[in-house]
C-alpha cells in the first residue's frame, strides 16, 4: 500500500519571514495522497491551501518536517530537478488560467510538449486529443482574449493534461468561473481523472467543487482540522 | 532551439511593440552601413584620384623637396638620374620640375606654382596633350578652382614671373590652352602647368626635375639623390582626413545604438514587469529560472535579427539605389581642399555588413540580457500570481 502514496508529508511547517518575526503558513502538516485520488483541500483565505499545493508543486520548499512527492524530496531538490519534476511529472491548474496571452489555444496546450522536446507529428495528435478532452476542439486559433472564462480554464486544463502527468494540482480552478462553468469544469475534471487515473489535488474554498470530490481535507491556521472521504 | 522557436512566437505575438522596436533597430542598420559605405566610397574615390591625377602609384623626390616647406623648391631639383630615361621613353614615369611663381591675372599679382611636365605623358589624367603645342607664349593648363579663383577662361593670357636657376627674375605671358575639370584640388590649385622642357629652359635647369611621378607597371628601385616615396605616406594626409571622418561618425555609430539600445532595454524592462505571471507559468511548466532568462534573452536579441530582415527589405533598394545614383556632395566640394567628388558613390563592403549586423546583435543581446537577469530572483509562487518583485 506504501507504494501507491504519490504524495507523502510528514510533519510539515512552512513559515514566510514577515518583518522581524516570522508568519507560520503550515504548522505540522501531515496527509498522504494515493494514486488517482480527486482530492479538494478546503479551507479559508490565509488557511494554509496555496502553500500547501505550492510545496506539493515543488514551487516552494518547507521549512521544516519533508514533503515526498512522486518519490523525491521536495525540500532537498535544486531549482532545476524541481523544474524537472513540474516538467515530467505535474500539471498547474490556476485560479486565473496563466494562459500565455500571445500563443493560440493550440499553442498553449501544445507548450508543455514543446518543453518536452516531443516530435511535431506526435504532438499535435497530443494537443488534439487534449483539446478534444474539454470539448474546445474548435477554437484551435483563438488566443485567450478571444475566450470566455469557463474556454480559457478549459484550455488551462488541457494544457495541464496533454502530457498525461501523474499529479494535477488546481488552485481555486472555479473561482473566476459562474455555476454553469464551473460544474462543466468540475465534470471534465472528474472524467480525466477516472479515464486516465491523474490524480487531482485542489486548493479551493468553492462549495460547488465539493460534490465532486472524493476526499475532503480542511485546513485552519495552517493545521488540518478534518480529513474525509466522501462516499 | 524550443527557446528560439518560443522566443519567435513571443516576439511575433507581441505585434506592434515588436515591430516598432524592430523598425528602430533597422534604421540604424541601415544609417551605420549607408554612413560607413559612404565614407568607405570617398575613401576609394579619393584615393583613386589621388593616384590618376596626381601622385602615379609612387614618386621620387629629389632630397631636397619637401612638399610641405615651400623654402625648400629652390634647391629642389636635379638632373633627370639616367638610370630612368628608358624607364621614362616606356611611359612607365615622368619626371616634374616644380619652380615657385607670380602671376598677373587682370593686374593683380598672385602666388603660383610652375609644373613642368612632359606633354605626351599618360600616367597622369591630366589633359598635358594640349600642351603639344608651338607657341611663342608658354602654354599653360589650369584646373577649374584656378581658373575660376583668377577669373581665367581658355585662350586667355597671363604674365608669368620666374627666378632662374641663378636668382634672376624673368617674365613672359602664358596663354591658357585648356582647363581640365578635377576632384583632386592639389593639382589645380595655385598652379600652371606646363611643358617640361620649357619650363627647364625658363629655369636653365636644362634635364632636371624635381620629382618624378612612376606608373603602374614600375618597380621603384634605388636612385642616388632621390628618395622614393610610397602610396603609404602619399595617401596619409586623405587618410588621417577618413580616420577623422571615422571618428566623427563613430559618434553618430554611437548616438544611434544608444537609441536603440535604450528602447530595447526599455522593452525587456516593460516585458519583465508586465509578464511575471508569465514567468510564473513558465517556471510552474517546467522551465529552469536558467531557460527563463535564456528565453526573454533571446526575445530582445531577436529583435536584431528581425531588424536586420526587415531592414534588408527596404535597406537593400534604398542603398543600391544610392550607390548607384551616388550622393551628392553639397556646394563646391573642391573649396574644401580636399579630394572629394561632386557626387560620392557609397561601397557597401561585406565585411561592413557583416561587422555592423553583429555589433548590432551582441550589443542587443547584452541589454536584453541585463534586466533578464532579475528573472533569476523572482520567486515563481510570486510571479504565478502577477505579483511585482
Amino acid at each position: 500500500m506504501e507504494n501507491s502514496h504519490i504524495v507523502t508529508i510528514a510533519g510539515l511547517v512552512k513559515r514566510y519571514p514577515m518583518g522581524k518575526s516570522y508568519f507560520t503558513a503550515l504548522n505540522g502538516i501531515s496527509l498522504t495522497f494515493d494514486t488517482g485520488e480527486f482530492t479538494g483541500v478546503i479551507g479559508p483565505s490565509g488557511s494554509g491551501k496555496t502553500t500547501l499545493l505550492n510545496i506539493i508543486g515543488s514551487l516552494d520548499s518547507p521549512s521544516e518536517g519533508s514533503a515526498d512527492v512522486l518519490g523525491k524530496s521536495i525540500g532537498l531538490l535544486s531549482h532545476k530537478q524541481a523544474a524537472q519534476l513540474r516538467k515530467k511529472n505535474m500539471g498547474f491548474i490556476f485560479q486565473t488560467y496563466n494562459l500565455l496571452p500571445v500563443y493560440t489555444v493550440f499553442e498553449n496546450v501544445e507548450f508543455p510538449l514543446l518543453l518536452l522536446k516531443m516530435n511535431a507529428t506526435e504532438r499535435k495528435k497530443a494537443v488534439l486529443d487534449a483539446l478534444e478532452w474539454v470539448g474546445i476542439t474548435d477554437k484551435i486559433k483563438s488566443k485567450p482574449a478571444q475566450l470566455s472564462g469557463g474556454e480559457c480554464q478549459r484550455v488551462a486544463i488541457a494544457r495541464a493534461m496533454v502530457k498525461k502527468p501523474e499529479l494535477v494540482l488546481a488552485d481555486e480552478p472555479t473561482a473566476n468561473l459562474d455555476a454553469a462553468n464551473s460544474h462543466h469544469i468540475l465534470q471534465t475534471m472528474a472524467k480525466l481523472n477516472e479515464d486516465l487515473k491523474t490524480t487531482f489535488i485542489f486548493a479551493t474554498h468553492d462549495d460547488k467543487v465539493i460534490k465532486y470530490l472524493k476526499r475532503k481535507i480542511s485546513l485552519e491556521d495552517g493545521k488540518v482540522v478534518s480529513d474525509e472521504t466522501m462516499l | 532551439m524550443t527557446a528560439f522557436k518560443l522566443a519567435y512566437r513571443n516576439l511575433i505575438g507581441a505585434g506592434l511593440r515588436t515591430w516598432l522596436n524592430v523598425f528602430v533597430l533597422s534604421l540604424v542598420y541601415i544609417l551605420i552601413i549607408w554612413f560607413y559605405g559612404l565614407l568607405d566610397g570617398w575613401n576609394r574615390q579619393a584615393k583613386r584620384d589621388m593616384i590618376n591625377w596626381e601622385t602615379g602609384t609612387g614618386q621620387y623626390w629629389q632630397k631636397n623637396y619637401d612638399p610641405y616647406d615651400p623654402f625648400t623648391l629652390n634647391d629642389s631639383h636635379d638632373k633627370i638620374p639616367a638610370e630612368v630615361k628608358d624607364d621614362i621613353n616606356k611611359g612607365l614615369i615622368t619626371p616634374i620640375l616644380i619652380s615657385q611663381a607670380s602671376i598677373y591675372p587682370e593686374g593683380r599679382i598672385q602666388g603660383a606654382l610652375l609644373k613642368g611636365i612632359d606633354p605626351g605623358q599618360t600616367i597622369l589624367e591630366l589633359p598635358t596633350e594640349k600642351l603639344a603645342i608651338e607657341m611663342e607664349e608658354i602654354p599653360a593648363i589650369i584646373g577649374t578652382v584656378m581658373a575660376k579663383t583668377n577669373k581665367l577662361e581658355e585662350g586667355d593670357y597671363v604674365t608669368v614671373r620666374w627666378r632662374d636657376v641663378n636668382g634672376t627674375f624673368d617674365a613672359a605671358e602664358a596663354r591658357i590652352v585648356g582647363i581640365f575639370k578635377t576632384f583632386v584640388p592639389s593639382v589645380d590649385a595655385g598652379q600652371l602647368w606646363i611643358p617640361l622642357e620649357r619650363l627647364q629652359e625658363m629655369k636653365q635647369m636644362q634635364g632636371e626635375a624635381t620629382i618624378m611621378v612612376c606608373g603602374n607597371n614600375y618597380t621603384s628601385e634605388t636612385i642616388d639623390g632621390w628618395n622614393f616615396t610610397g602610396l603609404d605616406i602619399l595617401m596619409k594626409e586623405i587618410e588621417d582626413i577618413i580616420a577623422t571622418k571615422s571618428k566623427g561618425g563613430s559618434i553618430l555609430y554611437i548616438f544611434l545604438m544608444l537609441l536603440a539600445m535604450l528602447a530595447v532595454f526599455d522593452t525587456q524592462v516593460l516585458s519583465i514587469f508586465r509578464r511575471q505571471r508569465e514567468i510564473g507559468t513558465y517556471m510552474a511548466m517546467g522551465m529552469t529560472r536558467g531557460q527563463v532568462v535564456r528565453l526573454f534573452t533571446i526575445e530582445g536579441a531577436m529583435h536584431a535579427v528581425l531588424a536586420a530582415l526587415l531592414g534588408a527589405v527596404y535597406g537593400i533598394p534604398l542603398l543600391s539605389l544610392q550607390a548607384i545614383k551616388g550622393f551628392a556632395i553639397p556646394g563646391d566640394s573642391g573649396s574644401y581642399g580636399l579630394a572629394m567628388a561632386d557626387t560620392i558613390y557609397p561601397v557597401y563592403s561585406i565585411g561592413l555588413i557583416v561587422a555592423t549586423i553583429l555589433i548590432v546583435l551582441i550589443t542587443t543581446t547584452i541589454v536584453s540580457y541585463l534586466p533578464a537577469r532579475k528573472i533569476a530572483k523572482m520567486n515563481p509562487t510570486e510571479a504565478i500570481k502577477g505579483k511585482l518583485q
